[in-house]
């Protein structure tokens, strides 16, 4: 642009200097930037949250690796690090974390997403307006609560069926937790299949079809990374649980794949060995930051696959 | 001839889609039904169990040795100091994050980062947040396992509750409300400050409620910052005795779900009523608050439409 | 109106139609043919009632609650009123097809889209399914373009390719009666094109009821329109002496109004 152009400007030619009315006001601009700069620093904070947990989980461990081989610890087919033949492996508490955990989701994805197609395809919006709210109670109760339920109701009532059931069991466990994470899982597989288009459900019943054909056929295969990501997410609930295992699967590290014995999860240890008086920086006390450690990676993992899915089905339509 | 044979057999086919159809609903009404039938028989079994302790006295004595004596007064007050904590450090920081994302964050790689870690935090199981609280907050910072401790750690552990119901309702509102602020002039903190927080409160308060919810049944956290199982004392009252204003907060303590899981794991029976019975309480305290915040949302759908 | 003073047999008649969303009265005492293989065109403005009046068809309407229908639609041969409470909506569905404003293939391969409806229906005979899939694209126009990739997943295809891999999948279980609802608006000139040149060719099999708001659309492709205004139907007749020399001074300004 040249000086000719700006000049021709039928608004009188270039601007001057800008009034004293119109210009930045100093303080009000820096005032605004600071708040902005506050509230920054608290949207920061979530962040400082997950590099202090690695961290922590990290440095602790770097010290536990110190005084414990990576291969015994991924390899060891026993797990006694309190005592005096001490013995770190971490497969023994994998074990109990897997088999409550299968047994939790064996309850939680089919009736969680039976519920949720249910909800989804068939109730009415009445049924649909009780029905939800006393999922949400559901899934608000306090886990520790879902133990004590485990271990004095579920207990002897599996008991009454399978009489050489031991008092502490992963079935009895990972019943409930199941029955925990039914909630998760049908709140989430309901939204991925109330994200399917309208349209494609008229396609389906301008066909002919029933309901059920709508939601197995159409529906549900539409879905299909939605609800993927809510099971993922359910495992990820299932691997991390605590209380309810604490409680009802007992304490004592079994590496076995039998549901109906006692064993120690990677959470349920973390809370057994918080309950003792161990030093800090002891070998006992460093062990629940490695087994805290196993424990993130794994649900880490599986967050982020979920997390991924779920982008999938939200790009679809 | 052929045709009719054709119309049969699709009316077959049509009884038996429909068969499915029906057979399906029920089904879906029972896994619905095991779900209400699971809260009833908790809830029941609770308050059946633990019927004859629930009493005043249940409420106004501390533990004992011997279960009819034992009672939640230091639980319950551990509890309400300890989500009075976690209030006070997730309100603020979850609504100005939420604030920050929803008004200011511009679309780059440092907001995607935080928002990314927002949703995995969420997935992050509570026992890591006590792990977390143990290396930094008991040791590093020499808190101690202290309710200040424990009310942090329970308000990392919500925080991204807190600010995604702050972002979902600030969503809400619609573009229009904030160009009608600016172009009277207001600067974009005025913006916020006088509209944009008024109206999206009643869904904000939806969120802290339920976050605060969840995290007063929260117990492995707190056993892992290594939360005493016996407390027979109360946290000294601000200001009487020479205490500071503060002093309550370094103090030792004990919660409503540590409570119910020592008397769980306790092998008398005396002291699995008293489980039931501080379960019963427990469960009346969080699904009080979850029906509240239910109730909120479900009012606030029925006021407000833009 | 008296079918027989007509050249063609009726193949559906709608009589004394009412239709309620909820309170709102959408359709006013409707009365109208429709002629056995006659591609009939509804026109009319923007919320005018005439998706709805088709969507009446085939029962759409009962996937909501809320939904009301008074009067009858008599459907022949079986000279039966398809809004009947005793008659099943999935059996009206089952003779007739509809295709959609915008292409809404299932999540599924090309030939499984086209073989659903035969699925719905119990077939499971192989040979059955690949014949009438091949039967059904080709009729559709589309069995050149995907012969060879039967396995993709119909969405790779294009919005016109979509749209009429819809049409194959309504033919595949041979309707009686196909309702096209503004099946061209989200398409672009040529896949109109080869839509409407296939509608052409359809009628030589089924009867078709199609909604269009482009009046050009309606001129070319039918034989009967219907002016439709806030609910009412105003005008039906041959399509030419329709555009040519309305009766009813409203459907002139309409058709005027729209092609000055």
């Amino acid at each position: 642009m040249t000086e000719n152009s700006v000049t021709d400007n039928s608004w009188g030619g270039p601007a001057g200097r800008v009034s004293p009315r119109l210009a930045k006001n100093a303080l009000r601009n820096w005032r605004e930037r600071l708040i902005e700069g506050l509230l920054f620093c608290m949207a920061a904070v979530s962040v400082l949250t997950t590099l202090g947990i690695v961290y922590v989980l990290v440095k602790e461990s770097i010290i536990f690796f110190q005084h414990v081989r990576i291969v015994d610890f991924l390899t060891d087919t026993r797990w006694t690090p309190l005592f005096d033949d001490a013995h770190y492996g971490i497969l023994v508490l994998i074990s109990g974390t897997l088999v409550s955990s299968a047994v939790a989701l064996a309850v939680a994805i089919p009736v969680g997403t039976i519920i949720a197609i249910y909800l989804s395809e068939f109730a009415t919006a009445r049924v649909r307006e009780v029905a939800k709210p006393i999922l949400e109670v559901l899934g608000g109760i306090p886990t520790i609560v879902f133990g004590y339920f485990a271990l004095m109701v579920v207990t002897p009532l599996l008991q009454r069926v399978l009489p050489e059931l031991p008092g502490f069991s992963l079935l009895s466990a990972g019943l409930v937790m199941g029955v925990m994470i039914v909630p998760y899982v049908s709140s989430l597989s309901e939204d991925a299949m109330r994200a399917v288009p309208m349209s494609l459900r008229e396609g389906a019943y301008a066909m002919g079809s029933t309901r059920l054909q709508v939601a197995l056929k159409v529906v549900v295969p539409a879905a299909t990374s939605g609800l993927a990501a809510s099971y993922i997410l359910g495992i990820s609930r299932a691997v991390g649980e605590t209380m309810i295992v604490a409680v009802a699967a007992g304490m004592q590290p079994n590496l076995t794949f039998n549901p109906m014995e006692p064993a120690a999860t990677i959470t349920s240890f973390i809370v057994q060995v918080a309950l003792g008086d161990l030093p800090h920086g002891s070998i006992g006390y460093l062990t629940i930051f490695a087994a805290g450690l196993t424990l993130l990676l794994i649900t880490l993992t599986l967050n982020v696959i979920g997390l991924w899915m779920r982008k999938k089905y939200r790009e679809h339509y | 001839m052929v045709q009719q044979d054709k119309t049969a057999d699709i009316h077959a086919v049509i009884r038996r889609g429909k068969r499915w159809d029906y057979l399906f609903a029920a089904i879906g009404l029972i896994c619905l039904a095991f779900g209400l039938l699971t809260v009833l028989v908790l809830v029941g079994k609770m308050g059946l169990e633990g019927l004859d302790r629930l009493s005043l006295d249940f409420f106004t004595s501390y533990p004992s040795r011997r279960a009819a004596n034992a009672g939640i007064l230091s639980a319950w007050v551990g509890s309400v100091l300890v989500m009075l904590v976690t209030a006070f450090a997730a309100v603020p920081l979850g609504v100005g994050a939420g604030v920050y994302l929803e008004e200011y964050a511009k679309k780059n790689w440092v907001t995607d980062i935080i928002e990314i870690n927002i949703t995995n935090l969420a997935a992050v199981p509570s026992i890591v947040y006590g792990l977390l609280a143990l290396g930094i907050f008991v040791y590093q910072f020499g808190f101690g396992g202290s309710i200040l401790s424990a009310g942090l750690t329970l308000a990392l552990l919500i925080l991204p509750i807190v600010i995604v119901a702050t972002r979902e309702a600030i969503r809400a509102i619609p573009g229009a409300m904030r160009e009608g602020s600016m172009a009277l002039g207001a600067t974009k903190w005025q913006t916020v400050r006088y509209h944009i927080l008024p109206y999206s409160m009643p869904g904000i308060l939806t969120g802290i409620i339920i976050g605060l919810a969840r995290a007063i049944g929260e117990t492995a956290p707190i056993i892992t910052i290594g939360a005493l199982t016996f407390i027979a004392f109360l946290p000294p009252l601000p200001l009487v005795e020479g205490a500071g204003l503060f002093d309550w907060v370094m103090s030792p303590f004990t919660v409503m779900p540590i409570q119910m899981f020592n008397w769980t794991s306790r092998p008398e029976e005396a002291f699995q009523i008293n489980a039931g019975a501080a379960g019963f309480v427990l469960v009346v305290m969080t699904l009080g608050m979850n029906a509240l915040a239910i109730w909120l949302r479900y009012r606030l759908r029925k006021n407000i439409k833009w | 109106m008296n079918p027989n003073q007509h050249p063609y047999p009726v193949k559906a008649e709608a009589r004394k139609l009412n239709f309620f969303y909820g309170l709102v009265q959408a359709l006013k005492a409707i009365d109208m043919p429709l002629y056995e293989r006659q591609v009939t065109a509804l026109i009319g403005p923007s919320g005018c009632g005439k998706s709805t009046f088709l969507r009446c068809f085939n029962r759409m309407h009962d996937l909501y609650p809320g939904n009301r229908y008074e009067g009858e639609i008599v459907f022949h041969p079986d000279n039966t009123n398809l809004l009947s409470t005793e008659v099943d909506p999935i059996e009206v569905r089952m003779r007739i097809g509809m295709v959609f404003q915008k292409p809404n293939p299932f999540p599924k391969s090309i030939f499984e889209n086209v073989a659903y409806g035969l699925r719905v229906r119990g077939e499971r005979n192989r040979r059955v399914l690949d014949d009438k899939v091949e039967q059904s694209l080709k009729d559709a126009a589309l069995w050149n373009e995907v012969k060879d990739r039967l396995k993709d997943m119909a969405f790779n295809l294009s919005g016109g390719q979509q749209q009429r891999l819809c049409i194959a999948r309504a033919l595949a279980t041979d309707p009686e009666l196909l309702l096209f609802d503004e099946p061209t608006s989200a398409l672009d000139p040529i896949a109109t094109a080869s839509i409407e040149e296939l509608m052409h060719d359809l009628k030589k099999r089924v009867t078709i009821l199609i909604v269009t708001h482009n009046m050009q659309q309606a001129a070319r492709i039918s034989d009967h329109t219907a002016y439709m205004y806030l609910g009412d139907l105003i005008e039906f007749g041959k399509t030419d002496e329709i555009f040519i020399k309305p009766r009813d001074k409203r459907t002139e300004d309409y058709i005027t109004g729209r092609l000055s």
